[in-house]
């Protein structure tokens, strides 16, 4: 820790922050990452000693929700990331270069450093119309995708879209839309980051643990980190007291719905989803979706477009019992590597009612939670 | 003659190629055409309506709530849902403030670097660009200090050796104009933008859970409950947070951006005299004044012909109508006609070169937009031709502020049919949006106060309430411009929808007369002193502020065959 101290240390101190303020930001970003206390100085030697990464960003069938998702980074901002932490060379919507130029430095990322950035994907990955869905400088997506992560580091696919698929590939997938690790066979040091769209915060710790260890965070089997994905949002929800006691919001608006009650009754997949919205929050903690009354949509799981649609409707039977094996079984459809997608997708051509025929409400049994026996005995 | 393409078109929201003829230092002829699909519409069938928000707030995370909005809008019309003065007053709140952060998110960070060169910051005098900064603003941060700090910061940057996004642009082009100091000022405001921005949707987090894709949007009504005694409501906590970062918004558009915007203008008026383009503005309006069914319009719907500000026209959806003689689909009975939203069908039919290529087929189908008309007009939407129906129609801060702004520029109002025009119609639009968002505020408070908690119309929330078979339309105007959903419902579930969407209207393809569309035309006698940095191209066509995941459109049964195709 007592080396020459390196750009990144000029560069706060340049700014007016210290030393320990440093220090204490890896500290915060340690306790973010659920590390031991001693991590966080393991960070600091780490962000010091490191040039700056190289990362470029894709994208491909998106909204560019996941971009604005990181300009809203605050811990740190996007302009501590984009100017003093990383180094951006691509990212179609904030670089400076168009056309050929762009290309160009997207080109020579890949020609001078092999296997030595960062790609992140944002979006979906189209095959139909011989990938002519999608096109950049004339090229197919997929073929940008294969040349970019095939030679990278490590690729993060952020947002469900790239994860797995995400709402281009929302039955009956028109555009034969795939994830990354569906489009991009053998892809290496692959991390899903998906959430519709994923938080900033989990983004940024996520390449903080990389800085760090130099080896990714352990991953649940859809190569979502444990940190961030590792708990359902029904685990830590606030209102998971009331779910306990039987007290639901029963209309939009009711006593139940400004008191703060369970909003298990008006569709909330809670239960099923698993991610760190209710310890993290958004828009640096300001709040998250249930928090101002509405349910979690399960926006960081498989084919959630179909699996938890209709929305408003709750899920059956005793939440979590009979739900997670159906919630495994599709999910096995997202990792398990090309000709899996391609049967699932297949699947999702058996009819054009079939993303309702797999819904909890239609395919498990009783309409009446447990739960709100339990409340009623109570 | 040269032919200049550029794809892709970066600082946009999606992917534009624009391919140009250039000769004699000016664009003679151009295509726009949009590179990617995905189909939302097709996948909306047979799914819940009550659940289609979610669905299209994701065709663009950039404008997040406009598509949930609109197709709210469009189901309630259809179902006869009747949202409370409460779900209109949350509604106003995240509308009016999407549209600040996203105009002052597209003049920093998508549009300044077409006139601001970051590269001629580091010659600036840190003194000087303190007294250029206070002699326009007293915002506070404009010591020598500050900018010189600012200018280490980009010095110590540049030496790195690394210039991420900023490199390999066109820095030190002719065409940039500012000198040092006024570059240097505006990287300052680049950077405060990014952390402004950051800080002020926070009210869409209070609003909607989250930004982006808020997630409190309800089939009649919203999912935030109002109650000014209960923690898990918007309560006076949460009504004093909206308060304070309102009025830090309305600051910052006053103190920084509006000041910036009339300052690098005036060192480009002759962009008054480019990108005039189709001279047709459509506006469907937008601000629900009131509840009652046909409310007074904040800022008031209108059709513009051939630039006669005299003669404001009331406008008529059944006149608009989509052409795909340029588009990547075809008609049953021919590409020659055009179809109203209710009659649309798309049929997606790939004609274009096989991927990778160089050039498109502009005489043939060369884009994945339609080519929406009005009366069989191309017409150009957003915040030019929203402030030019408001300002025809006797809007008074609009009035005042765009005379304001003339008389800064020195420039008659001609110069408002053009490339500067628009860029400074989104400036004075978001400072006139910001200015109202604490009336709105204070009708919720005062709302809560005398005990109206509606927040939802609980009686068509069932769809055993809705009619068997219904049709609705949703309008709003997006930060791009107009944006309509056309839904229809059949047993509670989606026979059809339908978006026309303003990155269509602005950025859609030549239709069967021939007529170009608003980016296309624009760029005609656009100048270009480099074809091969064409930086003027850019200009006009980030003048528009381009949405393309917006524009683009469904897919009919047509598209399943393509995907069985890979499937086997």
């Amino acid at each position: 820790m007592d080396q020459t101290p390196s750009w990144l240390v000029e560069e706060l101190e340049r700014r007016g922050v210290s030393r320990r303020d440093f220090l204490g930001f890896c500290g915060v970003m340690s306790t973010a990452l659920a590390l031991p206390t001693s991590a966080g100085a393991k960070i600091a030697d780490a962000i010091e000693r490191k040039e700056k990464p190289t990362l470029v960003w894709l994208e491909f069938q998106d909204c560019a929700g996941n971009t604005e998702s990181f300009l809203r980074a605050g811990r740190p901002t996007v302009a501590d990331i984009v100017l003093d932490t990383l180094s951006v060379d691509y990212h179609e919507t904030i670089m400076a270069a168009a056309g050929h130029r762009a290309e160009e430095a997207l080109a020579g990322v890949v020609a001078d450093k092999p296997g030595g950035y960062i790609a992140v994907v944002e979006g979906s990955i189209p095959t139909g119309a011989n990938g002519a869905y999608c096109t950049i400088g004339g090229r197919a997506a997929i073929d940008i995708a294969r040349e970019v992560c095939g030679n990278a580091l490590a690729t993060i696919a952020i947002g469900t879209c790239a994860a797995f698929g995400g709402l281009p590939a929302a039955a009956p997938n028109p555009t034969g839309a795939l994830s990354v690790a569906d489009a991009v066979p053998g892809v290496k040091n692959l991390i899903n980051l998906p959430a519709c769209p994923a938080n900033a915060d989990n983004l940024v710790a996520v390449i903080v643990y990389y800085l760090t260890f130099n080896r990714l965070p352990p991953l649940d089997a859809y190569k979502r980190p444990l940190f961030a994905y590792g708990k359902t949002i029904h685990d830590n929800c606030e209102r998971r007291a009331h779910y306990d006691a039987g007290q639901y919001v029963e209309n939009w608006g009711d006593d139940g719905h400004r008191t703060g009650y369970c909003l298990y009754k008006m569709g909330c997949k809670g239960p099923v989803s698993y991610q760190n919205c209710p310890n993290v929050g958004w828009n640096e903690g300001t709040n998250w979706p249930i928090g101002c009354g509405h349910g979690c949509i399960g926006c960081a799981e498989p084919d959630f477009w179909d699996q938890m649609t209709p929305f408003y409707s709750h899920l059956a039977g005793v939440p979590g019992f009979g739900l997670h094996s159906k919630v495994d079984r599709v999910g096995i459809w997202a990792t398990a590597g090309v000709a899996a997608a391609f049967a699932a997708h297949g699947l999702v051509q058996l009819g054009k009612r079939s993303f309702r025929e797999r819904t909890y409400v239609k395919a498990a049994a009783p309409e009446r939670p447990a739960a709100e026996e339990k409340g009623d005995q109570a | 003659m040269t032919h200049v393409v550029v794809d892709p078109v970066t600082r946009i929201e999606g992917h534009l190629r624009i391919e140009a003829e250039v000769d004699d230092g000016a664009v003679q002829n151009a295509w726009s055409s949009s590179t990617m699909f995905r189909g939302v519409e097709l996948i909306l069938k047979g799914r819940d309506p009550r659940d289609a928000w979610a669905f299209t707030q994701r065709i663009c995370g950039v404008c997040t709530t406009v598509h949930a909005i609109t197709s709210i809008r469009a189901v309630e019309n259809a179902i006869g849902a009747e949202p409370p003065p409460n779900a209109r007053l949350l509604r106003n709140l995240i509308m009016a403030s999407q549209m600040v952060q996203d105009h002052v998110v597209h003049f920093y960070h998508l549009h300044a670097l077409d006139w601001v060169d970051i590269v001629s910051a580091l010659s600036a005098d840190p003194a000087s660009t303190a007294s250029l900064a206070q002699s326009i603003s007293d915002w506070p941060l404009s010591s020598a200090t500050y900018f010189g700090a600012v200018k280490e910061r980009l010095q110590h940057f540049v030496e790195g050796g690394q210039l991420g996004p900023f490199g390999n642009a066109y820095w030190g082009h002719s065409a940039y104009r500012l000198p040092p100091e006024a570059n240097l000022m505006a990287v300052a405001h680049y950077l405060e933008a990014l952390d402004w921005q950051r800080e002020f949707i926070k009210i869409h987090a209070i609003l909607g859970g989250k930004n982006p894709h808020l997630q409190s949007f309800l089939v009649g009504g919203m999912a935030t409950p109002v109650d000014p005694d209960q923690q898990a409501s918007i309560n006076m906590t949460s009504i004093s947070a909206m308060r304070k970062l309102i009025g830090e918004a309305k600051k910052f558009v006053e103190k920084v951006y509006i000041p910036d915007l009339l300052a690098v203008a005036s060192f480009y008026k002759d962009w008054a005299g480019y990108g005039a383009g189709v001279g047709n503005y459509l506006v469907y309006g937008e601000y629900p004044e009131t509840d009652e069914a046909d409310p007074p319009l904040f800022l008031p719907s209108g059709i513009i012909r051939q630039r006669d500000l005299g003669n404001i026209e009331p406008l008529d959806q059944a006149k608009i109508n989509e052409y795909v003689t340029h588009s990547w689909f075809e008609y049953g009975d021919g590409d020659d006609q055009g179809l109203h939203p209710f009659e649309g069908e798309t049929r997606p039919t790939y004609t274009g070169p096989q991927p990778p290529y160089d050039r498109l087929d502009t005489d043939g189908k060369y884009s994945w937009l339609k080519s929406p008309r009005y009366d069989d007009q191309p017409m150009e939407v957003g915040p030019l031709s929203r402030m030019l129906v408001a300002y025809a129609s006797g809007n008074p801060r609009v009035q005042e502020l765009v005379n304001y702004a003339l008389g800064q520029l020195g420039v008659g109002p001609e110069a408002l049919f053009s490339t500067l025009g628009r860029v400074a119609a989104r400036g004075l639009e978001t400072l006139v949006l910001a200015e109202k968002l604490d009336g709105w505020l204070d009708e919720l408070a005062d709302n809560m106060g005398r005990g109206d908690l509606r927040i939802h119309d609980n009686s068509k929330w069932e769809p055993s309430s809705w009619p068997k078979d219904c049709t609705g339309a949703g309008f709003h105007e997006a930060p791009r411009g107009a944006l309509g959903h056309w839904v229809h419902i059949v047993d509670g579930e989606i026979a059809n929808y339908q978006c026309v969407v303003p990155s269509t209207w602005n950025a859609g393809p030549r239709d069967a007369m021939g007529q170009r569309g608003p980016y296309e035309e624009a760029l005609i006698a656009n100048p270009v002193a480099d074809p091969e940095q064409p930086i003027e191209i850019l200009r006009t066509v980030h003048s528009f502020d381009p949405c393309m995941a917006c524009g683009v459109h469904v897919l009919d049964p047509a598209g399943r065959e393509l995907v069985k195709v890979r499937v086997q």
